[in-house]
């Protein structure tokens, strides 16, 4: 497993080469500047870096031990600062408490469990808000096959950058006269080339040879089209890279036959196609309890687990904490700590492949605690 | 026969089955008169005439297949083929050629038709085949997916069927440049047309002695727009308590449909949601070459290939898989009421597939078109 690519490897890692390319450049670009996203977090005074802890609601606690249980045994250079983000009401808008704010603005990265969203009572998603706050505009999204957990797949290896703060997600929309709806989808240049560059910045990063934009231009010319057009001019800065652009029927159609076309080729979208295609690729591997998640921005980036807080199994130590360790060994690899990362990685990998320490949605029958140990013990 | 609940069948019993309900709800209902959409198109000389739209990439080859077998078949239909194209040719008149197919099928009310290209980067040219669909107003698109006996894929005992609203929603064609560099592109949910879908999908379910229909939506985001076709589907389905109802947001759905693919039954959403799902779930179960499909309107009925590719790469190879459009077809003659034609033609071709000596590449085989449809005719001589 870990011979293979690893699930984000050096989101951060320096590259001069590119710096001074782009420094050539500069004249024709229309807004990024030279490096997207980069981590510029600094030690603390004990030599570690500090990283804000969101645990979550439901199940989040829980897990979160299991990540911090591993990261003390793994010996990684990390000091959590935990922060709640039970969310207020500021001036008529759903917001997070101050506290939970500067500590990630302070820290400049952040892990995540799952938050259940309160119904019914005016909020925005909590994770929309944070993804708001933060100004996250991808979100990147690695699937891969997980040895010891039988699918219908076992070959999936996918990565996927979703663009994250317009589209279909503008929230703009009316009701033109009773009964009749718009809802508008918003796609600008300057969204679009960030999310575009940061997806090659990324690709150079893993050694990905291939970057594919998905979309529905055929149908959506303008919207789609100006998404398809400014990545043909963004891949013209990356002659190395190759670009190519797929209708996202035809990705729907060919990741379900043989997702393992889309091993070597690194796929970027709209808003909306991203929500559903990497929740699709989640299921191909076995569903959202399997599958990290990073949302990056160009200050602060936010790791988090995608799936539900399921407060039914909350307190219950039957939990599976498999997405939020991965979701921080991502962040290990976009601070730069690629040997933490890869080590921690290699543990829970193996740790599934064996399958004797597997918890209840794995078809195992330990507790999380006693998965945890497992990984531990791999270390 | 897959099983006794072909969609043919299904379609001129969902009209029977809604009668009683028409009238009880006529009051409230605007286009939404699912009787009246399945009007048979008239007789002339014993033979019904049908529009033929070949369209672009494999249309030709898969087309030439349903005229050899109907001809063999001694079907009763006379083909009107027009033949439109979405490639640009340079010399030709794409835009006559089109209202001349769209005069064709209003002439004829029923078609058959395989899919035509759209070009990325003319602007200006909307798809013809979703300007098609709108002229026509051919709102349901009706696409069944479920497993081929003797065909082997990842998934088995996959059986849904995806009904799709095929004329408004983020197809609406409605784009607009603001200022440079920004984008507005409407999509359009309307009462009359959430409601006219939804009440379809559940005639079609109760026909068809299915069970289950559910929503697919994305209304926890697009709250105005998808939550007006959520609930107007959760409205009408209060008209059909015998039937289960659930909705589930569609990235959840793709999700499941690609682990857990035999917990749907019949799926009704968005023209968006509509081309993702059906997609996935024509690769689980051997794809586009075998999913056979159909728009329904009031008045007129086009069948073609329910998952729609064009299929420009393997354009004139004599590669193509005729299946899907020949099923599509035999769905046609049921429509029609040409039922024994139909399902002496559909057996032959779900023999050939049972068989496994047959395949056209994409499922695996290395024959050609034509051996497929000579495969079909010698089946059917042995019927």
């Amino acid at each position: 497993m870990s011979a293979v690519r690893c699930l984000s490897r050096g989101l951060s890692s320096a590259r001069p080469a590119f710096q001074i390319r782009s420094l050539l450049i500069q004249g024709n670009r229309f807004y990024s500047t030279n490096k997207v996203a980069q981590f510029k977090g600094a030690k603390n005074q004990n030599g570690n870096y500090t990283v804000t802890f969101i645990e979550g609601d439901g199940i989040g606690p829980e897990i979160s031990k299991s990540v911090k249980d591993i990261f003390a045994a793994a010996k990684a250079p990390i000091e959590w600062e935990s922060v709640d983000v039970t969310p207020i009401l500021k001036g008529g808008k759903t917001t997070i408490p101050d506290a939970a704010i500067n500590s990630v603005k302070k820290n400049l990265v952040a892990l995540k469990g799952p938050l259940a969203t309160p119904i019914g009572k005016g909020h925005v998603s909590l994770n929309l808000t944070l993804r708001r706050t933060f100004n996250l505009f991808a979100n990147v999204r690695p699937c891969r096959s997980i040895a010891g957990y039988k699918t219908a797949y076992d070959d999936v290896d996918t990565i996927l950058i979703r663009e994250n703060t317009e589209g279909e997600y503008s929230g703009i929309e009316h009701e033109v006269v009773e009964g009749v709806v718009q809802s508008i989808k918003l796609i600008t240049r300057e969204a679009s080339e960030r999310v575009l560059r940061f997806a090659f910045q990324h690709a150079e990063a893993i050694g990905q040879k291939e970057v594919r934009a998905v979309h529905k231009a055929t149908i959506m010319k303008m919207s789609d089209g100006l998404f398809l057009s400014t990545a043909r001019e963004v891949a013209k800065d990356f002659p190395h890279i190759k670009f190519s652009a797929e209708l996202l029927d035809n990705v729907c159609l060919k990741m379900t036959t043989n997702p393992n076309i889309y091993r070597d080729i690194l796929l970027v979208m709209p808003n909306l196609y991203g929500d559903i295609l990497s929740d699709m690729c989640a299921g191909l591997i076995g569903g959202l309890g399997l599958t990290p998640s990073g949302n990056i921005g160009d200050e602060c980036s936010i790791f988090e687990a995608v799936h539900g807080s399921a407060p039914d199994i909350a307190g219950m130590d039957l939990a599976n904490p498999t997405a939020l360790l991965l979701s921080s060994v991502m962040m290990l690899q976009h601070m730069g700590l690629n040997n933490h990362a890869d080590k921690i990685q290699k543990a829970i990998f193996d740790t599934l492949a064996e399958g004797r320490a597997l918890t209840k949605d794995l078809g195992g029958s330990s507790t999380r605690s006693q998965f945890t140990e497992a990984v531990i013990s791999k270390l | 026969m897959l099983s006794s609940r072909s969609l043919a069948q299904a379609l001129s019993r969902t009209a029977k089955a809604s009668n009683p309900r028409n009238v009880a709800l006529s009051a409230k209902r605007a286009m939404a008169t699912v009787a009246s959409d399945l009007v048979k198109p008239t007789k002339y000389g014993g033979k019904y005439t049908v529009t033929l739209i070949p369209g672009d990439g494999i249309g030709a080859e898969v087309t030439e297949s349903v005229k050899t077998i109907f001809k063999s078949n001694n079907v009763p239909v006379e083909w009107e083929q027009v033949d439109v194209t979405g490639v640009v040719t340079g010399n030709s008149h794409p835009e006559e050629l089109f209202r001349e197919s769209v005069n064709s099928l209003k002439r004829n009310k029923v078609g058959l038709k395989g899919i035509l290209y759209t070009p990325v980067e003319r602007s200006g040219h909307q798809s013809f085949n979703v300007a098609l669909r709108q002229e026509l107003d051919i709102y349901a698109s009706v696409v069944l997916i479920k497993n081929m006996p003797g065909y082997v894929t990842r998934h088995s005992g996959v059986d849904m069927c995806i009904i799709r609203e095929n004329t408004e929603g983020e197809y609406s064609g409605l784009e607009h440049q603001s200022v440079p560099g920004v984008v507005e592109s409407l999509k359009i949910v309307t009462k009359m047309k959430s409601e006219r879908i939804s009440k379809f999908a559940f005639s079609f379910a109760t026909a068809n002695q299915r069970k289950k229909v559910t929503c697919i939506h994305k209304a926890n985001i697009m709250k105005l727009a998808d939550g007006l076709f959520r609930t107007t589907f959760h409205e009408i389905a209060k008209s059909y308590p015998q039937l289960e109802v659930n909705d589930l947001i569609v990235d959840n759905a793709s999700m499941q449909a690609v682990s857990r693919p035999q917990q749907f039954d019949v799926l009704v959403m968005p023209n968006l949601y509509g081309s993702i799902l059906s997609n996935i779930g024509a690769a689980l179960v051997g794809g586009p070459g075998i999913i056979p499909g159909c728009n329904m309107g009031r008045e007129y009925a086009v069948f073609e290939p329910g998952c729609r590719h064009v299929g420009l790469d393997i354009q004139g190879r004599d590669q193509a898989n005729p299946t899907a459009l020949i099923l599509s077809a035999t769905m046609m003659l049921r429509h029609l009421g040409l039922d024994n034609h139909a399902t002496r033609i559909s057996q032959a071709v779900y023999d050939v597939v049972a068989d496994g000596k047959v395949r056209t590449k994409d499922m695996g085989g290395n024959n050609t078109t034509h051996d497929f449809t000579d495969a079909v005719l010698k089946q059917m001589e042995r019927q």
